[in-house]
């Protein structure tokens, strides 16, 4: 038997994302935290097991505040209503930053992009979180993108730049070929990220594919 | 001319049919007879799996380990002694009980990191009976046939050709569930239109590269082989340039969205290309020619693209021949085997029947297969000087 409530947690948990709550869980608590853990990116259940053992030689440690800060977390956070992004705030604190720079949205497949990207401190404007590419295959199309959404904040004027920071691959090849047919005319410069050498790279461990795609992008200097 | 890649011991275990071998070679040509089922094929798929891939039967990577009718061996190993470009290496390859569907290769002992350190030491070419259908069979054979060629000269080429066809796939996707949203459409065959120019520009050049090595008569006596491709999108590169080419593509793929939707797929792109092959003196094509000139057809093209592969990489790659001579009369094999010797490979030839290889007594290094063992043959000892 299930704890009563914790199916409303789980629906909660999976509140948003494409999948639905797995039918069940474990009843065992070690067992449980063990699937739990064992479901989230970079780890598997051995690893999650590892991770859930060293939590119970210390529970007072490494457990209690670990489950505070995953309450207060998924009480806090919330997404961006303007841009997406994950924040204990909406407008989060990049939109609501008074010297960001306005005339600048970034789009980005994903907040992990998006991260990365302010980690690198390149970008001064504001962002745009796709959630996804386009991809048919996937059953992703334009309707399960925020595309919507970038279209009004262009609309309601200021933005001089839209730069697309997608993946480079098919996929995110023709979400950015589809972004620039429907942004361009709305009298906003489309831009696209720069594919090439890597800083510190040697040329001949580079792929064929990359050295091609960074000697079409030469430019003088 | 000494080849400057060579094989020069070979071990398996439990790969196919063998158990065990252990095995020196000294031969630039090697010739392996055995009845059907002696395992010379195996022994061939042996070397092919020294290079990055599937080898040339397309296996799994689980799939080598040796089965008998009781169980199925938890592993395979294939481990190679070359002397290479760059001295002698050991280039070893298969799977580990841990994980059997894994193929790892190690280079001198050491576990590689990327596949492609081991292409810098070795690379084989191969010529199999199952391809002789390849003139009676549809397009695609032929297309993946010209895409191997091409993928071992330019490494990037099998990226371009997936992206295209992925890009293709999603298209047809759209098109059946009858959506019809234009931009996302033309985002589609922008890629299809990019990428598939890329890879017919690629296909193109490694048949004119081809062309003109058969041309100048590297294979002396042999008949000569004449690739083409009928491609619309290569007939266009011919009279405009590439970026012309795939705007015209653009336009084409979005003027023929109703009838693709119809039809169920792309009339028109990369994917419709075919591969011809003629013989150059008579001009008579594979499909209208006997079988045993298809085969020749096919010698010369494989043979043309290790010569190709020796100019850009420095060596030329190992030549695997798994029952080359059926088919071939007398002239054609003596052709064949005089086109071996001059060439700067190593060569590896199968056939039920020693007597065939006579002519090469002398000249080649020679083997009897039968199930679990490999003898040397009476009348081809290794040669003195290889």
């Amino acid at each position: 038997m299930q704890e009563p409530g914790f199916p409303e947690a789980e629906a909660r948990l999976c509140q948003g994302m494409a999948f639905p709550p797995p039918p069940h869980l474990p009843n065992d608590p070690i067992e449980r935290l063990i699937a739990l853990l064992g479901r989230l990116p970079g780890y598997g259940r051995r690893s999650a097991r590892r991770a859930v053992l060293r939590m119970l030689t210390e529970p007072d440690r490494l457990m209690l505040p670990l489950a505070d800060a995953l309450t207060m977390a998924a009480e806090a956070v919330v997404p961006c209503a303007i841009c997406g992004n994950l924040d204990s705030q909406s407008p989060c604190h990049i939109c609501a930053d008074e010297r960001r720079d306005r005339h600048l949205i970034c789009v980005v497949e994903g907040v992990a992009d998006l991260w990365a990207l302010e980690r690198a401190n390149a970008h001064r404007g504001t962002y745009h979180v796709l959630g996804g590419v386009l991809s048919a295959l996937a059953g992703m199309g334009p309707e399960q993108l925020a595309i919507q959404p970038l279209v009004a904040r262009i609309e309601a004027g200021g933005v001089e730049e839209v730069i697309l920071a997608l993946p480079a691959t098919v996929d995110g090849a023709a979400t950015g070929h589809y972004l620039s047919d429907r942004l361009r005319p709305m009298g906003v410069r489309v831009t696209g990220l720069a594919q090439g050498v890597p800083m510190g790279g040697a040329l001949d461990v580079l792929d064929e594919g990359t050295l091609a795609a960074a000697w079409r992008a030469r430019r003088d200097i | 001319m000494t080849p400057a890649l060579r094989l020069t011991a070979l071990r398996l275990t439990d790969f196919r049919s063998w158990a065990q071998l252990d095995q020196g070679f000294s031969g630039r040509i090697v010739v392996i007879a055995g009845e059907n089922g002696a395992g010379k094929t195996n022994l061939l798929e042996a070397i092919s799996l020294l290079t990055p891939g599937r080898g040339l039967r397309s296996a799994r990577p689980g799939d080598p380990a040796r089965r008998t009718a009781e169980a199925r061996a938890p592993a395979w190993g294939v481990v190679a002694g070359l002397e290479g470009p760059q001295g002698p290496v050991q280039i070893a390859t298969g799977t580990t009980p841990e994980a059997p569907d894994r193929r790892a290769f190690r280079l001198d002992g050491t576990q590689v990191r990327t596949q492609a350190e081991v292409s810098a030491h070795v690379a084989a070419v191969w010529l199999t009976p199952q391809m002789d259908a390849l003139f009676q069979e549809n397009a695609s054979g032929r297309r993946a046939f010209l895409d191997r060629l091409a993928w071992a000269l330019e490494p990037h080429h099998a990226r371009e050709v997936a992206a295209h066809d992925n890009a293709m796939a999603q298209r047809n996707r759209l098109l059946a569930e009858g959506r019809r949203d234009d931009r996302w459409l033309a985002a589609l065959e922008d890629a299809m239109a990019r990428h598939g120019v890329a890879a017919t520009a690629t296909r193109r050049s490694l048949i004119a590269r081809l062309n003109a090595l058969l041309a100048a008569g590297t294979l002396g006596a042999f008949p000569r082989a004449r690739l083409g491709m009928v491609c619309a999108i290569a007939a266009a590169l011919d009279a405009a340039p590439a970026l012309a080419v795939e705007d015209k593509l653009r336009a084409d793929l979005a003027a023929n969205r109703p009838v693709d939707a119809a039809a169920g797929g792309a009339r028109i792109g990369a994917h419709r290309a075919d591969l011809t092959l003629a013989q150059a003196d008579s001009g008579i094509p594979a499909e209208q020619s006997s079988t045993g000139e298809r085969k020749a057809l096919l010698v010369a093209t494989v043979l043309g693209h290790a010569g190709l592969i020796a100019a850009d990489r420095g060596f030329a790659p190992l030549l695997l021949l798994d029952e080359v001579a059926v088919h071939l009369d007398a002239g054609r094999r003596r052709a064949l085997f005089e086109a071996l010797a001059v060439l700067p490979a190593q060569s590896f030839l199968t056939g039920t029947d020693l007597d065939v290889f006579a002519p090469l007594a002398g000249a080649a290094e020679g083997f009897c297969a039968s199930p679990g063992i490999l003898a040397p043959a009476e009348g081809f000892p290794p040669p003195l000087a290889s």
